[in-house]
């Protein structure tokens, strides 16, 4: 309805971090100035199957957090390609884990953006931070969110775990900037 | 510069417990249930840092006893539930307010009747504004639609708490409890006067001894009188306190209403509907008890009708009825269940309907 | 033990019946507080049941509660003012029926609050019917032809039930049907709250008491009724003490 909103939606299976991410992407665009929200599904419906998260960016106020016709998705597995395809918004953008995703995009109004987010973080040392990876992605093919605001707000996110996590974490997300930008 | 970096960024349930921390509260009792178990959560662990207690309790009903015991003392109170553990509430509230305590209870509410679901709803709202346990009483109940005023509005229930004696309730649902959003977290300043409170109970050193009850039973007219008091105090409530945001409502011909979440929403959709062109205004109570009558009487002198939007079959529309003194069709918009409106099908809603206002 | 009237109490009648064990109960428990020189640190909480109206006879702070949630409230009381006093009152219906997870909980939590526990076997304001811990062929008025363990279960024993929590420092259960048992009633409340003021966390005295209205028994066969059969049933002693 507002012309400066966009509706994300991260998804994936449960332990793919899609809350993490939808949380430091949030956190990016906060710092970037942004109205965000961000909503994570709950409850009985997080258990097994996949998870996911949505992210609103605007520079009105936001009317809903909820997400039905996403412009653009960050799908980290199959199943959350199948569900989220078919009612991406006219002209969307698809953030593709490729390592893990088998089939193209059918649909041909959307833009997809392909990358090996899962071999990529294996090569860093670590699949967990295939999140990571996909959300570098994300930054560099939809300009959404700035690059330094989200390292920043990488940092914000694992500072307390430990200082090795904050490094592996934002080598991930530069890895994916530069998959797509490079 | 990082603006956004003075902001808080949490749900909406801990934007809550912190607000409440702030406002100096320093007893919380709770009972998980989703959706609103990050509120426990937190206060489990700030509870103590801010020199409060925290008790998990074994049910709902011990809870609000707890509160009960607690606001005795003089503590700024709070308990908060979802809605099958605001009905295990009730009893407790209504002796809190029979006993005029403080105290602030938040329902994130979910989907009913029974067990239901867990996803946002707002049928609560008669058990809210309409009594909910037995007698003649009234909760004052605030709604807020953003985190931001979450975060307000906790800091004011207790001062009103304070200010009346009087138990408040924060109506929210579950999506404002599990939403995050930035939230400027605006030091606690008092709304209001806050009386002294000289009828606690702390042991009567120094002082006669005192009783805090809701038992009336003798003379025979004590408890209505005791009922008489209640009720000119719950009149200077419906003058003090009556809050509702109004947007484009001066030319409206189409005036929509809605509280909480659903508010936030249809004010999408309002704001779509201007875009347009289209004299649509929003009138989107903060208080839903004490019900703010007059701005709904004053745009039924230009606007030809109401619509009501809520995540209900129909509840606040029987106040909004009752506040424009049916002088203009009231429509309704909203379904029960865990069902949530989007922006776009409240604007197609409001283009069907403002096409009979021309 | 002092024959003047304690200062915890108001000099007002009472509105018990004759023969009822609560008035003893009442003294005992103000003269505890009493020699305890505690009085002006009390928070007391009031039942629903004969009891409702204590307040009109204690003289200190007091709560009046919902049925059965006075462990729930007093939890609320005591952690906010961990120095003052706090003291439950309550009867078999209010602590034993309605209020079983209130009991049994802020015992487990080892609340420092002290419980007295009136036992009468019966429910006397509503009128005589059966109480949780109404024993088996007691005829009340909802047990006409008496308790029968297979439709109504047999009496709860509190003591023996609640000796098993961690969270108990003491419980002991007395009687108010003779002089001696009154004696010892009186020292087990004054060790109830003296183990409250040491901070030693819950403490219980399950008072058997009469109840010779709804008993219809005159005040010195409801003295027997106590003595004869409740005693069996509900046995006299410590059940717990951490000491």
């Amino acid at each position: 309805m507002n012309d400066s909103e966009t509706r994300i939606v991260i998804a994936g299976f449960g332990g793919q971090g899609v809350v993490l991410t939808g949380n430091v992407i949030a956190r990016a665009a906060m710092i970037d100035g942004r109205n965000v929200t961000l909503m994570v599904s709950y409850g009985a419906e997080m258990r097994g199957g996949t998870a996911n998260a949505t992210v609103v960016l605007s520079d009105g106020p936001i009317a809903s957090p909820y997400v039905e016709t996403p412009d653009v998705a960050i799908v980290l597995n199959r199943p959350s390609l199948d569900r989220f395809e078919p009612v991406m918004a006219p002209n969307g953008h698809v953030i593709v884990n490729r390592s893990l995703i088998d089939r193209d995009v059918e649909r041909e109004d959307l833009t997809v953006t392909s990358v090996e987010a899962t071999s990529i973080a294996h090569e860093l040392g670590n699949v967990r931070a295939t999140n990571m990876v996909a959300m570098g992605a994300f930054a560099g093919a939809t300009k959404l969110v700035g690059a330094e605001a989200l390292a920043e707000a990488v940092r914000l996110a694992f500072q307390e775990k430990s200082a090795k996590l904050v490094e592996l974490n934002t080598r991930a997300l530069h890895a994916g900037l530069d998959a797509v930008t490079s | 510069m990082k603006t956004g970096t003075e902001k808080l960024f949490m749900k909406g349930n801990e934007v809550m417990s912190e607000a409440a921390i702030r406002a100096g509260c320093r007893f919380f009792a709770g009972y998980p249930i989703t959706p609103q178990n990050e509120v426990p959560e937190y206060m489990s662990h700030r509870m103590p840092e801010a020199g409060g207690i925290f008790v998990q309790a074994e049910s709902e009903l011990a809870a609000i006893n707890m509160l009960f015991g607690a606001s005795a003392t003089g503590a700024r109170c709070m308990t908060s539930s979802s809605s099958p553990g605001i009905s295990l509430k009730q009893e407790g509230i209504s002796y809190i307010a029979g006993a005029e305590l403080p105290c602030v209870i938040a329902n994130m509410q979910r989907g009913g009747p029974g067990l239901g679901n867990i996803r946002a709803s707002q049928g609560d709202y008669f058990q809210a504004t309409k009594g909910g346990g037995h007698g003649d009483y009234h909760l004052i109940v605030l709604a807020p639609s953003t985190c931001q005023e979450l975060w307000t509005l906790t800091m004011n229930a207790f001062d009103y708490a304070d200010r009346f004696r009087n138990p408040v309730m924060i109506l929210g649902d579950g999506i404002l409890g599990q939403m995050a959003e930035p939230v400027e977290p605006t030091p606690y300043e008092p709304v209001c006067e806050l009386p002294d409170k000289d009828w606690i109970l702390d042991g009567c050193k120094g002082r006669e001894p005192r009783v805090i009850r809701s038992l009336y039973l003798r003379p025979a007219e004590a408890l209505a009188e005791h009922n008489r008091h209640l009720h000119a105090k719950y009149d200077r409530i419906r003058h003090a306190l009556p809050r509702a945001e109004e947007i484009a409502v001066d030319d409206a011909r189409l005036v929509v209403s809605a509280y909480g979440m659903t508010a936030r929403i249809a004010g999408g959709a309002v704001h779509e509907a201007r875009r347009r062109g289209m004299k649509v205004g929003l009138i989107r109570p903060i208080t839903v008890w004490p019900f703010p009558e007059e701005p709904f009487l004053r745009a039924a002198e230009h606007a030809r009708q109401f619509l009501v939007c809520e995540m209900s079959e129909g509840q606040m529309i029987e106040d909004v009825r009752l506040a424009c003194q049916y002088r203009r069709p009231v429509a309704f918009y909203g379904q029960g269940g865990g069902w949530y409106p989007t922006p776009e099908k409240i604007f197609e809603r409001i283009a069907v309907l403002y096409e009979e206002c021309r | 033990m002092r024959f003047a009237r304690p200062e915890t109490l108001y000099d007002v009648p009472t509105h018990y019946c004759s023969g009822c064990g609560h008035g003893i109960t009442h003294r005992l428990v103000a003269q505890a507080i009493d020699d305890l020189g505690v009085r002006e640190r009390v928070i007391a909480t009031a039942p629903v049941g004969c009891a409702v109206l204590m307040y009109d006879y204690f003289n200190c702070d007091v709560i009046e509660c919902a049925h059965g949630r006075s462990p729930a409230a007093a939890t609320g009381l005591k952690r906010c003012l961990p120095d003052r006093i706090v003291f439950t009152y309550q009867g078999d219906g209010d602590l034993a029926a309605i209020g079983t997870a209130e009991t049994i909980h802020a015992a487990n939590r080892g609340e420092n609050i002290t419980v007295v526990f009136i036992n009468n076997a019966i429910y006397g304001m509503t009128g005589g019917q059966m109480a949780p811990t109404t024993m088996i062929d007691q005829v009340t008025t909802t047990t006409p032809h008496g308790r029968d363990a297979r439709l109504q279960g047999p009496p709860i024993r509190v003591c023996e039930l609640l000796s098993s929590l961690d969270g108990v420092a003491y419980l002991e259960r007395v009687a108010v049907s003779t002089p001696r048992d009154v004696i010892q009633a009186g020292r087990a409340i004054k060790k109830a709250f003296q183990y409250q003021l040491d901070g030693k966390g819950f403490s219980l005295v399950e008072v058997l008491s009469m109840c010779p209205t709804d008993w219809k028994l005159p005040p010195v066969k409801a003295a027997e009724f106590v003595n004869e059969k409740m005693k069996r049933v509900f046995p006299l002693g410590v059940y717990k003490d951490k000491g």
